[in-house]
């Protein structure tokens, strides 16, 4: 076993792990954050998609022990208190969703998306090649890609 | 996934004589071959040596001509980079269309070369644009790296640092990606270098490989005609579910087109 500790949704967490164990095993059976969701665990459907030190990575293909010392957010570390986070607003608002599996992977992708493309714009075409490590069994990508759209612009990109 | 020790060096001497000290022991660099891998249980080390925190071999940087990308630098990096960007916009591109979004925060260029995938989008720019290896050891021309299927001149232990890649008068990738994985089904680089014309194939062989019918004809003529008459063999091109090896020779004509065509 190997004590790692990171930051994970701004918070200090400790575990004791196993070296194979998977960051999203960690995040989901140690510390109880099941929102991040195992879909194929073969790397390609991106519904464990979290944040490493801001950018999108799928923790399903990380070791738990490689996140020592790093910064994890989340879907549990979107919203602010009780108040959805614009995004999240988006995808309720514009029925971003069917089953709701891949949906906290889309949501961290999205914002992904947004943090490449903040000062600068964003159009459908962009937002449809940038979510190719998601998918969607339900194939509900229409109400996702407005969803992320609606997103982008209540957040100040130029959505074109 | 099979146990594993775990180590995370800071010093490219440390990653090596733990290595050296144990031939079981594996190199982890972005994990997004080696880490599937170790689910299936195709491989078994007895410790993964992490390398992501050996800052010496992460970076980019442009100066003299060449483009120098440090070992760990991963995909996205490379892409977004406005250095690379204005000095070789034909591996900002390649870097860009690798995988998906996650995977390019992740995934690196020594651990892409290293596998040497045949489907692998890098084998074509160290190939194509005449890139040197640079190990903890040696250099390692690009031409002489790729010996076969997942084969590279690597020796045992022997640790990529960085790729030095010379800026090219221009350049230009196309990939028939395969839509689910992103992987090149043919990938083709076609670069006009200060040493001539260089055509290099990916996804199509057993690992990356010229050209030379189509440098010759483009080395006379930088045109789309100039290649457009060359039958690409069949003999020896992969084949596998998602694409005969005559479809596979097919679009190596086509995706060198269509790099020629982008510089014109």
């Amino acid at each position: 076993m190997i004590k790692i500790s990171l930051s994970v949704n701004g918070t200090e967490r400790s575990g004791d792990v196993e070296p194979r164990t998977l960051l999203v095993d960690f995040l989901r059976t140690q510390l109880g954050l099941t929102g991040t969701h195992v879909g194929c665990d073969t790397s390609q459907c991106g519904a464990c998609t979290i944040h490493l030190n801001g950018k999108p990575v799928k923790s399903c293909t990380m070791l738990a022990v490689q996140a020592d010392g790093q910064n994890v957010k989340t879907i549990e570390g979107v919203a602010v208190g009780d108040e959805m986070h614009p995004m999240q607003a988006a995808f309720k608002e514009c029925h971003g969703l069917q089953c709701g599996f891949c949906t906290p992977g889309m949501v961290m992708s999205a914002l992904g998306i947004i943090e490449r493309h903040k000062g600068d714009h964003l159009n459908e075409a962009m937002v449809r090649h940038e979510l190719e490590g998601n998918l969607c069994r339900c194939t509900g990508y229409q109400g996702i890609v407005n969803a992320i759209l609606m997103g982008a612009k209540n957040m100040g990109v130029k959505v074109i | 996934m099979h146990s594993f020790a775990y180590h995370r060096p800071k010093t490219i001497a440390e990653a090596t004589s733990k290595r050296a000290a144990d031939p079981d022991a594996s190199y982890l660099a972005g994990g997004m071959t080696l880490i599937p891998t170790l689910k299936q249980r195709l491989a078994n080390p007895t410790q993964v040596l992490d390398l992501s925190a050996i800052t010496e071999l992460k970076g980019v940087s442009v100066a003299n001509g060449i483009v120098s990308v440090g070992a760990m630098t991963c995909h996205a990096d490379v892409a977004l980079s406005a250095d690379v960007r204005k000095a070789l916009p034909a591996l900002a591109d390649l870097a860009g269309a690798i995988g998906d979004p996650q995977v390019r925060n992740r995934g690196t260029i020594g651990g892409s070369l290293a596998n040497s995938d045949p489907s692998a989008d890098y084998p074509a720019a160290v190939v194509g644009l005449g890139a040197t290896i640079h190990t903890n050891t040696r250099q390692i021309s690009g031409d002489d790296f790729f010996k076969g299927l997942f084969e590279t001149a690597l020796e045992p232990g022997e640790l990529i640092v960085k790729v030095t890649l010379p800026i090219a008068k221009r350049a230009a990738y196309m990939k028939f990606a395969n839509p689910a994985s992103g992987y090149a089904v043919v990938g083709v680089m076609v670069a006009d270098t200060a040493q001539g014309v260089r055509v290099a194939v990916t996804g199509a062989g057993a690992c990356a490989f010229r050209q030379a019918d189509m440098e010759a004809a483009l080395a006379k003529s930088f045109t789309v005609a100039a290649i457009k008459e060359i039958v690409i063999s069949a003999d020896d091109l992969n084949a596998d579910m998602h694409a005969t090896a005559e479809y596979r020779a097919h679009l190596v004509g086509v995706m060198a087109r269509r790099a020629v065509a982008a510089m014109a």
